[in-house]
This record gives structure tokens, sequence and C-alpha cells, in this order.
């Protein structure tokens, strides 16, 4: 008799999901699916009104990265206006990217995964918490929120406040960088960067025990999508889209963000209200791609930065064949590299004597009827396409979330380790907490797609080909 | 009711508004004799230098002996009155009236180019309205961007006819007006063509900078950036009356 384990809703993912498995009579796993419960219709309501709204409108998406919306949005709408924005205001968006991809890196790592990290995938579920790492390390629950704290609040300094900031507008940005503003930056830098490192080292040591999740969570061969400079290095704000595949070979390159209808198409699944977006020249499903650190790691040619390069370099080594880092499990390790990338970049920048220029903002109206603007938002690659009419109203919105761009894997990335550890005859919590575990090494962002609602106990249920409930877990 | 003319000879009057003693003319209204004294009452249509019409019913005040309440906008004052601008029942009538507003229309503070310069938004701040106890009515409305300068949301339109006003009695031009009843109502450019093709409106842009929302705005901002300035206004209405 067949039977479905319901893990809903997945817990310490910035979101709301549910993971069921459908067992076969012997107690294996036949098939895994991550699902998407919650539907948003920001495509949908976004028509209608006016393109300027739509930077404040997409970032209302999420809590956790609104900056990554605000920034594809705005250089969407950079490309309806059809100007190139003053070099300062492209440096002062960059730094509040990687102002953001420090604070959601720190709460990826520190606040959600850690506890699994440190305490153990089996450890008690009331203590795998951020109460718990804070009793078990004291100094690194401190330590991930100061970093969070350095990132949010260089965003507010940038944009007035941490969480929806207006600051960036159509044309660049609508107010220059004080020299108050950078040397207080610049002053929390080293501080950060010193945490982000010794985290790095920390988590060195850690590696190794985590041979056996590394060999099962999602080692299976998918092509890599990312924006790289137009040298091939590590980008977060602009360049171009390279799609490397699992033996590391270059499928694309310098492919316009502009272009990118040419290689992404979108499926949908009836299970589930995120898209399923593919790499077009191989179909779908087998277009499967990843995206985000792992996939921005394996693609770049180099960081740029002097730390993160040695990082970068140390990163290759966790593949022990030449091609690119393919456990999803390394997520976790490319985003500590990303830290210090971000760090270390935010420092350059703002020791550019040029980043105090006021000249921050290009004007002009909708001189297009459509705008691309594609960044990296911490979790991936983010799309954002507008069309408008002759008067500027948004007539269709297509957005590509990072967090989408990851469904397919991640759908893999479950059964393969739902196959590797869940014994359908005998199940256990911290089984079910590995297959939990795949999924928070994405950092999916479903708040991009869903809101999460009241309490979030974890209930587990084993159904039989009736339906009839015949186990039950639950976790308030 | 029009604004009266400037005449050279009034009687002052005496009368008290929440226990102060106060003397004005008697061609004054009590919400003029409020604002000189700086006593606080939320208004929406009304506006130094326009026609009052009395509609928004937020400066409802109490008058001892009568047994109603009066609009401040629209009620002279006498000799002896006796005004209470801020009890219980009144803060609760503003209240229950601003959210109102807030669920007639879609009044999306955090999305709106007027966030933070918005003079609804002040009123629910000031009214105490930290969420709307009715439901919204989540009914979509037009948005009207077909002016070269200026666009017209009427999701976040009040329905004050401050722009109906101005543009009359101070431009002269006479562009806006007011159609449909109920929840159909809704200010109108030219007999309802798209504002872009009307032929009366000059692009003075008075309606925009009287407009107390971001229902009227200017193109070209974004989210936060319309601050409107309305200082013109009393200094043109003086001018005219003089004339």
């Amino acid at each position: 008799m067949s039977r479905t384990i319901s893990i809903e809703p997945v817990t310490r993912i910035e979101g709301h999901a549910r993971i069921t498995l459908q067992l076969a009579d012997t107690g294996e796993v036949e098939d895994a699916k991550f699902h998407l419960t919650q539907f948003r219709g920001f495509e949908k309501f976004c028509e209608g009104r006016p393109y300027r709204e739509m930077p404040a409108l997409t970032a209302r998406t999420c809590g956790i990265c609104p900056v990554s919306h605000l920034l594809a949005s705005n250089k969407a709408c950079d490309d309806l206006l059809a100007v190139t924005i003053p070099p300062t205001a492209e440096k002062l968006r960059r730094i509040m990217n990687l102002a953001q991809l420090v604070q959601s890196h720190a709460l990826s790592f520190f606040h959600l995964s850690s506890p699994d990290l440190l305490l153990g995938w089996d450890s008690d579920p009331a203590r795998r918490n951020i109460f718990g790492v804070m009793a078990q390390d004291p100094q690194l629950a401190r330590n991930g929120i100061r970093l969070r704290q350095i990132g949010q609040t260089i965003i507010e300094m940038l944009g007035g406040k941490k969480i929806h900031p207006t600051w960036v507008v159509p044309g660049g940005v609508n107010e220059a960088l004080s020299e108050d503003k950078r040397s207080a930056m610049l002053a929390m830098l080293p501080e950060g960067l010193q945490i982000a490192k010794d985290t790095y080292a920390f988590f060195k040591t850690l590696v190794p025990k985590f041979k056996d999740e590394a060999e099962h969570f999602g080692t299976m061969p998918t092509l890599f999508l990312s924006l790289v400079s137009r040298e091939g290095n590590l980008e977060h704000y602009d360049g171009f889209l390279r799609v490397k595949d699992a033996q590391g070979r270059i499928v694309e390159d310098e492919v316009p963000p502009s272009d990118y209808e040419r290689i992404i198409g979108e499926a949908v699944e009836d299970f589930s209200y995120m898209k399923f977006p593919y790499y077009k020249p191989l179909g779908y499903p087998r277009g499967i791609y990843r995206v985000g650190p792992l996939a921005r790691l394996n693609n770049a040619d180099a960081c740029g930065t002097p730390f993160a390069d040695v990082a970068l370099a140390e990163f290759r080594t966790l593949q022990e064949d030449s091609g690119p880092v393919a456990s999803s499990f390394h997520y976790h390790y490319a985003r500590l590299v990303e830290i210090i990338f971000a760090l270390e970049s935010m420092q350059r920048l703002l020791k550019d004597p040029k980043i105090l220029d006021t000249r921050v903002r290009a004007r002009a109206r909708g001189n297009r009827s459509e705008g691309i603007g594609v960044s990296e938002a911490p979790r991936g690659t983010l799309m954002h396409h507008y069309k408008i009419d002759e008067h500027g109203l948004i007539t269709w919105v297509d957005l590509i979330i990072a967090t989408g761009h990851n469904n397919l894997a991640m759908n893999r990335s479950i059964r393969q380790v739902a196959d590797a550890y869940v014994d359908g005859n005998d199940i256990k919590e911290g089984m079910l907490n590995r297959v939990e575990a795949v999924i928070r090494c994405y950092d999916p962002c479903l708040s991009c797609a869903s809101h999460a609602f009241g309490q979030m106990p974890m209930v587990i249920e084993v159904k039989d080909a009736a339906g009839q409930v015949v186990k039950r877990l639950a976790r308030d | 009711m029009p604004l009266p003319a400037p005449q050279a000879n009034v009687r002052v009057v005496t009368l008290k508004i929440d226990g102060l003693d106060l003397s004005a003319r008697e061609d004054e209204t009590l919400i003029e004799v409020c604002r000189e004294n700086k006593i606080p009452i939320p208004s929406l249509c009304w506006m130094e230098g326009l026609s009052i019409v009395g509609a928004c019913r937020l400066c409802m005040v109490e008058v001892s002996g009568s047994n109603r309440l009066v609009a401040a906008c629209s009620t002279r004052v006498a000799e002896g009155m006796e005004v209470q601008t801020n009890t219980e029942q009144l803060q609760r009538y503003r209240r229950t009236l601003v959210e109102l507003l807030f669920a007639e229309r879609n009044h999306v503070c955090s999305v709106c180019v007027s966030n933070g310069h918005c003079e609804l938004q002040w009123l629910a701040q000031t009214c105490g309205v930290d969420h709307v106890r009715m439901p919204y009515r989540n009914a979509g409305y037009e948005v009207d961007s077909s002016h070269e300068m200026f666009r017209v949301d009427h999701n976040r339109c009040v329905l004050c006819t401050r722009c109906v006003r101005v543009c009359d009695e101070i431009e002269g031009a006479h562009t806006w007006d007011v159609m449909g009843r109920g929840s159909d109502c809704k200010v109108i450019t030219d007999l309802a063509r798209p504002w872009g093709d009307s032929s009366t409106c000059t692009s003075c842009g008075k309606c925009v900078q009287v407009c107390p929302t971001g229902a009227l705005v200017k193109q070209g901002t974004s989210v936060g950036e319309m601050v409107k300035d309305q200082q013109f206004l009393p200094i043109l209405a003086r001018r005219r009356h003089l004339r």
C-alpha cells in the first residue's frame, strides 16, 4: 500500500511550503515533491499601475530581500527610460546590494542553518534554533546577529530605512552619499570582515564532519546559471549571463540580460504555485539548473578581492574532480565566501573618491515600451521584465525569482535526500529534518511567493492509498 | 459656500473654544479662528483660499446649546458661542471617517509617491488609525496617465473636490468636475475625456498642488518624492478678492 508523508510547513526557511514524500509498499520513497502553497499574484495586480511604482510595489514581495527586487525593478525601469545611470549611482546601488547580500547570507547561515550544523540533525527540535545556538556557542550567535546588523545598518544609512528603502529610483538614486555616512560605514566593515573570516575558518573545520550529507544533499548533475562581470568574475549587480554544465564547460557566455528569454523558459506544475524555469535548449525538465552562491562561485573565473579569492580556491577543492562543486550542501560554504567578497568589495567601493559625487540621477520619461532588469539576489539571479503602454502604465509583468530557478533542483534534492535517509517503515524526526535541511541549503525565499502566517507547526502525516492517516508526527 | 468678500467694517465677537476666551471678526468661520489660534481641527475638503463645501465632515465640532454637531468650516462665529473641538465623541467620529476613506479606495501608502507628504496619512496618524476596522472594498479604479506632466490615480482620491474648486475659482479653467454617484463618483476632466486630451487644461498644476493625497501627482516622481507646495493659494486668493 503506497503512503504519503507530508512535511508542512517546512521550517526555518523564508516563507511557507510543504514537502510530500510518496512511499511505495516496501517503505521506499517513490516520489518527492516540494510545494509552494501560497499564491501572491504580483504579476497580475501590478498591471495598470504606473511603472515608477514598480520598484516599491515589487519590493513588497519580500521583507528579507527587498533590496534585490528594488534593484532588479529599477534596472528594468532604467531600461524603460533608456538611460545610462551616473557611474556613482551604480556604485552606490552596488554597495546596497552587497550589504543586502551580507545580511541575507548571515540570516541564512547563522539563524536558519547553523542550528543543524552546530547541534546536529537529530538534536532536540525544541533546541534546534537560534536560541539553541546561543546556548551552545554564544559568540557564534553574537557574530551572526552583528554581521546581519552591519548589513542592515549600511542599507539604512544609504536608503533611510532597513526594510523597503525607496532611495533607489529609476535613473539612479535620489540622494548622494555624505562623507559622514561613508566614514561610518567604513568604520564598521573591518569588524564585519573579521567576523566573516573567523566564521569561514570555523566552518572549514566543520565541513569534514558532514561528508555524508555533502554526498547526498543535491549532488545531481545540473547546469549553473549566474551573472558574471565583463571579465568573467563574480558579479552581483550587472554583467552578462553565463551557463556552465555539470562538467564545468561554458555552454552560454556573454548573454546580455535582455536576451534571457532566449535561454530561459518557464514551466508550471499543478502541485506548486512556484514556476519551474528551465534552460530552453535542453527543454523541460532536462534543462535543470541551479542559481545562487554555489552557481555564482562555480561560474566565476575569480572573485576579484584578495581574501575571497583565497577562499574561492579552497572552495574549488571541495570537488574531488576538476568539475564544478556539485553538492548543494556547499551552498553554505559558498555563502560564507560571498560574505567575505561583499565586505571586501564594499570597502573598495567606499574608498573610491568618486563615491561622494553628487550627480547620482539621470532623468527621463518612458522611452521604451519594454524593460528588463537582471541582478543577483542573495539566492540567485533575479529577473524583472515589464511592458508599458504609451502613457507609462504597466501592461505585462514577468518576474523570475531567484528561488524559482532552483525549483527543479530543490525537488530533485529532496528526492535524493529522502532516498538516502527516509525509511518509510520507521519515520524519525531527524530523518525528516534532513529533508528540510537540503531545502535550507538553497535558502529559498518563499516570502517572494508566499506569506508566513500564524504559528508554524511541523506536521508529518503518513497516509495510505485511500488517504487515511496511518501515522502522524507533530511539532509546535 | 462662496468666500465672503472682504468688508471694511465688521464687528468683533467673543467666544470660547475649548475653554479659551477668544475674539474674532464676525464674518470668520470657526475653522479660521481655530487655525489662527493654533487649535488643531482636522480637515480635508477645506482649504484657505477656496470656497467651502463642508463635504468631508472631519472638522465637526460641538457647540453648546445645539443638539447636533456642526462643521467648523461652514459655521460662522457668534457672540457668546462655546465650542468643543476635541471631545471623545468627536475623536471617535473622526477616526471612523478616516477609516472609511481608507476602506473605500486603495490608499496603499507604502508604494505611493506622496508617502510621507500626504494629508490623509497625516490625518490617520493624528486620529489614531492604527488599523481599519471595516472591510476594504478593494474595488479597482483607473489611473489616467495621459497628461504629459501630471497623473490622476482615482484609487487615491478622497473626493474632496479641491481640484475642482481651484481650477474653477483660481485658475478659471474649470477643467475638473465630478461625475457619478456613490462608489462610482469620481473627478473628471472635460466631460470625462482623458486628461491628456483636455482642451481646457492649462497645465498650471494647481490641482496637483492642492490635492491632499497621491491622487493628483507630477509625472516622473517615485515613491515618497511628491512634495506639494500649497503656499501659493492664499496669496492668489487674496489678490483675486482685492481685485
